[in-house]
């Protein structure tokens, strides 16, 4: 039996079918695919999850200065910050997807989720969720495959990197990957799962890549914090059965169209946008190194 | 070969920030060297090309590739520290920044190094997602990408060699991936980078190592 699913209406259609739930054919696909077992996978998962779970950590308590100056503690100051602008569970979870990306930005161990520059979004998100709604260990790995599941449909329509996509690939994923994860484990049906995804996509549709010096810091690291709220808010809408609309494989083929025409200084490449301002290309004075060799050639 | 992702790929890889293409690539690419050179060199001399020529240092590449060279994994913590235990260990290192090597893909590395009194040379591509290709080794063509078994295999450039070898390797039931042979004159020695899908059995190594025309071998197991 081979399920490769590649788009959001046969996975729905397969899993309705079959009544499965979400993470299955997932599962199953990496056996296939990869022929990793099944406890390969969950211990491989159990491994990640532990990862992201350090980097929170760490962001939260070690020195977090890159050597550029530009990331300089600033999940920790978050974290310790007396006024909750809306509650003291949106602080914390704002708070660890800064830190677990500021610990990417500082050479520390993060996971790539889908790409190192996003890989404060789902430690931030499922920390939070498991935090704040007791889940079991399983229930947010099962969630992890979910958002796998989802990088996966995403990277094949569209793409997940931020040289080919722009940001909305990167950190765009990444929420929307979160956003399903939220969902998946609270509970909601496939079809909030996949609002979900869409409504997530919806609102990162467009974001430029644009990284002041070529770093993953600046705005990277406010990216993932602000991504990973835009997860909480679409799966608190698609929980209450609000639709997209738009169904989500329309929503991951227009970031791909987007993304396509997308010019390449918006492309990592830190030739437009922030990384274009005069503040931006002074700090890439400062840090990039000017005394190199320049070849003759014939 | 156009391997479809897996999950691993899309929560993953574990590894030391900030970048895949930056560090995990790096890494990959001075581990390429230092089971080449089997074990870390002595002395090195690192230069980094076009892109990454202005940006290694504000990327830590300059680390990773040190870390590398001291045989840690892409996650590592001990990257972060690398230039002190470089030190400590008393590798020798410098650095080198070439701007616009226009025939060189833009994230490219030239590792020259030194142990005992073996002296290898290098140049590495770190492609994105920390995929790598090896591109040169000792001044010959290579392109391999270090995930699967490969051979290296060093040898007269005589008639019928590169059947041979293809033979040797179908005994121990090892499909290739792909094979480069590449020379610097006709008759000379010529340079064999083979993948393969499995891994091969010792003795066919030592099997092919004792053959005249054969002058060495370096096996290196895939790199995570
Ligand atoms: S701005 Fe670019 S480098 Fe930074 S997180 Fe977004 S895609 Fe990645």
């Amino acid at each position: 039996m081979s399920v490769l699913f590649d788009n959001f209406r046969a996975w729905q259609q397969y899993c309705e079918q079959h009544n499965l739930p979400l993470y299955v054919p997932v599962l199953e696909y990496e056996r296939e695919q990869k022929g990793n077992s099944e406890e390969f996978v969950w211990q491989g998962l159990a491994r990640a999850y532990q990862v992201m779970k350090e980097a929170v950590q760490t962001g939260l308590t070690q020195d977090m200065r890159s050597r550029s100056g530009m990331i300089n503690n600033g999940a920790k100051k978050v974290f310790h910050h007396p006024l909750n602008v809306l509650s003291q569970e949106f602080k914390e979870m704002i708070s660890s997807a800064l830190a677990a990306k500021e610990v990417n930005s500082c050479m520390g161990r993060i996971v790539a989720a889908p790409t190192a520059g996003a890989s404060g979004i789902l430690p931030g998100i499922l920390t939070n969720l498991q935090k704040i709604h007791r889940l079991s260990d399983r229930k947010i790995l099962e969630g992890l495959l979910v958002a796998a599941g989802i990088a996966l449909i995403i990277e094949q329509n569209a793409s997940l990197a931020g040289a080919v996509g722009g940001c909305q690939a990167e950190t765009g994923s990444a929420a929307a990957m979160g956003a399903g994860a939220i969902v998946y484990c609270l509970g909601g049906s496939i079809t909030q799962v996949f609002n979900a995804v869409a409504i997530t996509i919806q609102c990162m549709l467009g974001l430029v890549c644009d990284p002041v010096a070529g770093l993953v810091e600046v705005p990277c690291v406010v990216r993932n914090a602000s991504a990973a709220a835009i997860a909480y808010s679409s799966a608190q809408i698609a929980l209450a059965d609000v639709s997209s609309v738009i169904p989500v494989d329309e929503c991951v083929q227009a970031m791909g169209e987007i993304g396509q025409s997308m010019e390449t200084r918006y492309k990592e490449t830190a030739l437009g946008g922030l990384a274009a301002t005069p503040t931006g290309q002074q700090i890439a004075q400062k840090v990039l190194i000017q005394d190199i060799e320049i070849l003759n050639e014939e | 070969m156009n391997q479809k992702s897996g999950i691993f790929d899309m929560i993953g890889p574990i590894m030391i920030g900030p970048s895949s293409s930056h560090t995990a690539g790096v890494v990959k690419i001075a581990n390429v060297a230092y089971k080449i050179l089997g074990g870390q060199p002595d002395e090195a001399v690192i230069t980094f090309y076009n892109s990454f020529a202005r940006t290694y240092e504000g990327h830590g590449s300059d680390k990773a590739v040190l870390g590398g060279l001291l045989g840690f994994a892409t996650d590592d913590e001990r990257i972060r520290n690398s230039p002190q235990i470089a030190q400590e260990q008393g590798m020798k290192y410098t650095y080198k920044a070439v701007g616009n090597a226009s025939t060189l893909h833009p994230n490219t590395i030239k590792l020259e190094l030194t142990k005992n009194n073996k002296r290898i040379e290098i140049i590495g591509e770190s492609r994105g997602g920390g995929l790598i290709n090896i591109a040169s080794y000792n001044g010959f063509r290579a392109d391999f990408t270090a995930q699967l078994p490969t051979l290296i295999i060093e040898a007269l450039d005589i008639k019928g060699s590169i059947a041979f070898i293809a033979q040797v390797l179908a005994q121990d039931d090892c499909n290739i991936a792909t094979m480069n042979v590449s020379r610097k004159a006709k008759h000379d020695i010529a340079c064999h980078f083979i993948e393969m899908d499995t891994a091969l059995e010792n003795i066919t190594i030592q099997y092919l190592l004792h053959l005249k025309w054969i002058h060495n071998i370096i096996y290196l197991t895939p790199i995570t």
